[in-house]
């Protein structure tokens, strides 16, 4: 029977997460390879079967929409871990703090005098075309000057080694549920790696979480009530919606379940009556959240509630707008808004890129579009993209077309070496590309950093997709304290 | 935690549901024998069953004539009539689909295989010798899930309002089940005897699954008088409309804010405690107005439920005094 072999393990000319070279794996995940190849082959055939059973029973599932119907769809998982070393984690949390802070200032500066724009640091034309900007925010001071309450950052590793941030997530960054699901089955599945103390524990975020947005509360002297804001059943992460309202013991509501009164005044339907409402965790878009403000057609929204945050009897988070800095075109400026805002040098570099709106960049991008990934500026979850490498001409040309027509909206990046790390098949690991994303919670205090963050992995060998919308999977993060032992 | 109105509602509508289903089941189930036992020179119409579930109307768009095979068939299996044992069970799901959090997994694992089960069962045909066991497999379905969250949810909101759900149809059920089969059993003058009456109230009984504890508590040969008398006022049969009506009423004290709905509970039940059944029973149109009377009390209640608990459709401003929790 084959075993674990790391001998044979090839990570051609990637970096890999956990192996140095074949046969010889990085400080910090030495005692799981040992583990994993102490292992025959029946019993991580077991371990893995395990990990199945335990995502099924925990009933972890995202949603799909398929021909007009909704099918829950098991997590895919895999349970060999990712690792990074404390002492690295330590930088990169340090680097994501100061980028949100950066962040904050900068939406804030936005919706008030819009500093940044007056003195050159961020073209006027960027802004001008942000179809994120939202005019109904202009003047409004949220609670400590905060927007973006809860940020989920992607960061991937280069062939080089280093980390890089490749786009924030402002808006309604999911994925932290899978995160805390992620070690509650590795824990299951791999006790006896837990036992050495040295896999610094994730569950702290959901405690962190509740605290931030309580912090929120207009009445701050009375125990606040919190709500989840979810779009419903049909939403991809409704799983997560349900999970978070659970965890911390309040109320997953729909739009349908409040109603703002004359009194500007946020409440909800319940079997006593009214209730009223202080701080949402919304996961509703901004076009969606208020038909009054937003878009009409909305259902799933609550009329009235743009009007009850300006008059500040109710907390949202994160605030309308916030997605003003979550922009692949404003990605660009962020190591210049740290440097204007907090007067440092940003600690987390950004992947180098190619602003089509300037005309330089744009000779370039049309001319190497084989070799670069062309990205819209407001599109997540992968779509919208063009992989030039991976293109057809016709596909190239017609992206071409489109950065002619709306230069603003688009940015390039080279085709990075993301990082592999061994994945199970068949029983052997194999190198699958995977990136990062922490979890950032800013309230009126010291930001928080999840220990880590959601590793997604692209299970089709050789693609760098790693959307679970798009045939990716997750695994655990370890972040392993190296030291004494 | 507080409870969501919404939540209240689907919960309340979850329960009404699989009542709805069990109750249909064994209204059909029983007719269906029953049928085997009349001579053929007085056959016994299916057709009565269309009225009992208040579908004449739904069923006239539907189907041109009254078959027996067209009425198994809107009554079983007809999605398009909202009242048919898959549109109940489907609509029981739907309703649970968005609250699951709120119940035991079990529950929600319980309505989806039931109504899978049925629709599979319905798609092979519902002939003679398949609709006993599609009807068996959604009773014992219904029971089942009666008895999981019987046995698994814990006493609060979220128990009540199903309770409730139950209770208003069963005794909305009961009260047809007695509105459209005594009509056409009570003689309409003192001479006049029809064959077959003793059987057919037995069916009654048996639709309801209470026979056997009519032969228990009231040991005499089966009678008009008794029957009713027996289905509406008896304190203990669990499908009587007292019982049904006093269990709702009950679980209604545990609700904040239940002076209106309990008031119309209530009066229901004071209606039906006062019957004199002996007169009802000697005039068919005395009884069905009285039936009227308790169904439309049965709207009635559901209605103050409504109002004071389920998410209203009206502005703040409308509704009534907006009570404000503040803690």
């Amino acid at each position: 029977m084959s075993q674990v072999d790391w001998q044979s393990y090839r990570c051609h000319d990637f970096h890999d997460e956990l192996m140095a070279a074949p046969g010889k794996p990085r400080d910090a995940a030495r005692m799981l390879c040992d583990a994993l190849a102490g292992f025959d082959a029946d019993e991580l055939a077991e371990r893995k079967a395990a990990a199945e059973v335990a995502i099924r029973t925990m009933g972890i599932t995202f949603t799909v929409y398929s021909e007009g119907s909704m099918i829950d769809r098991a997590w895919p998982f895999d349970i060999v871990p990712r690792i990074i070393p404390a002492d690295e984690w330590r930088r990169t949390e340090a680097g994501l703090k100061q980028r949100v802070e950066a962040l904050n200032l900068f939406i804030d500066d936005l919706y008030h005098d819009q500093k940044v724009v007056k003195d050159g640091v961020l073209p006027a034309e960027v802004l001008a075309q942000s179809v994120n900007f939202r005019p109904q925010c202009v003047g409004v001071s949220p609670p400590h000057g905060t927007w973006a309450h809860i940020c989920g950052s992607d960061l991937v590793r280069g062939d080089d080694g280093t980390l890089y941030v490749l786009e924030d997530n402002l808006r309604i960054p999911s994925g932290v549920s899978y995160m805390l699901e992620n070690r509650n089955v590795t824990k299951r599945v791999l006790p006896e790696l837990f036992a050495s103390g040295h896999i610094l524990p994730v569950d702290d975020y959901v405690p962190q979480l509740y605290d931030m947005l309580a912090g929120l509360s207009p009445r701050y002297w009375d125990d606040p009530q919190v709500v989840v804001l979810t779009p419903g059943i049909y939403n991809s992460a409704y799983y997560e919606h349900a999970y978070l309202a659970q965890q911390m013991g309040v109320q997953l509501v729909q739009g349908s379940d409040l109603v703002v009164g004359d009194d500007d005044v946020v409440y909800m339907r319940t079997i006593q009556g009214l209730t009223r409402v202080d701080v949402i965790y919304r996961r509703i878009d901004d076009d969606f959240l208020d038909p009054e403000a937003f878009r009409k057609d909305s259902t799933l929204g609550v009329p009235g509630l743009m009007r009850a945050w300006r008059r500040g009897t109710v907390a949202l988070a994160n605030a309308p707008g916030a997605g003003v800095a979550d922009d692949k075109v404003v990605y660009t400026f962020v190591p210049e808004l740290i440097r204007y805002y907090l007067d440092q040098d940003a600690l987390l570099p950004n992947v180098p890129s190619y602003l089509c709106m300037n005309e330089g960049d744009r000779h370039y991008v049309q001319e190497h579009l084989d070799e670069l990934v062309i990205k819209p500026a407001n599109e997540s979850g992968g779509y919208g993209m063009l992989i030039g490498p991976h293109a057809s001409q016709a596909e190239r040309a017609e992206f071409s077309r489109r950065i002619e027509s709306d230069p603003r909206n688009y940015m390039a990046q080279p085709m990075l070496k993301l990082s592999t790390t061994p994945t199970l098949f068949e029983g052997r690991p194999q190198p699958r590309h995977v990136d990062l994303r922490p979890f950032i919670l800013s309230g009126q205090d010291d930001a928080y950093v999840t220990t880590g963050g959601l590793t997604r992995v692209a299970l089709v060998e050789g693609s760098l997709v790693v959307n679970s919308s798009q045939g990716g999977g997750s695994k655990d993060t370890w972040i392993v304290e190296m030291g004494e032992s | 935690m507080l409870m969501l109105s919404r939540v209240a509602e689907n919960l309340y509508w979850v329960a009404r549901y699989i009542e709805r289903a069990e109750d249909t089941a064994r209204l059909v189930n029983v007719t269906s024998h029953l049928m085997l036992d009349m001579p053929e020179r007085q056959p016994l119409g299916w057709s009565a069953m269309i009225d009992i579930t208040g579908g004449a109307e739904a069923f006239e768009r539907l189907y041109d004539e009254r078959t027996d095979h067209n009425v198994v068939q809107f009554l079983c299996a007809d999605r398009h009539n909202p009242g048919s044992i898959l549109s109940a069970l489907a609509l029981a799901r739907e309703n649970l689909r968005t609250t699951r959090d709120v119940v035991p997994r079990e529950v929600w694992e319980g309505v989806n295989q039931l109504y899978m089960t049925a629709c599979s069962q319905a798609e092979c045909g519902l002939g003679p010798s398949c609709l006993d066991l599609f009807l068996g497999q959604v009773i014992n379905g219904c029971q089942t899930l009666t008895g999981l969250v019987e046995g698994t949810l814990s006493h609060g909101e979220p128990r009540t309002f199903m309770l409730l759900g139950q209770q208003v149809e069963r005794a909305d059920m009961t009260t047809r089940i007695i509105d459209v089969r005594s009509g056409n059993l009570l003689p309409r003058n003192d001479d006049e005897i029809l064959p077959f009456v003793h059987l057919q109230w037995m069916s009654v009984l048996k639709s309801l699954t209470a026979y056997q504890m009519y032969r228990q508590h009231v040991r005499l040969r089966v009678c008009a008088v008794d029957v009713l008398t027996f289905l509406l006022q008896d304190p203990h049969l669990p499908r009587s409309v007292a019982r049904s009506v006093r269990d709702l009423s009950d679980a209604l004290q545990d609700l904040p804010r239940h002076e209106r709905a309990l008031a119309a509970a209530t009066r229901i039940r004071a209606d039906v405690a006062e019957a004199d059944v002996s007169a009802l029973v000697s005039s068919p149109e005395a009884l069905s107005a009285f039936i009227d009377e308790v169904q439309v009390g049965l709207g009635r209640l559901h209605d103050a439920i409504a109002l004071t608990y389920f998410p209203s459709i009206h502005a703040l401003g409308e509704v009534e005094p907006i009570n404000v929790a503040q803690a």
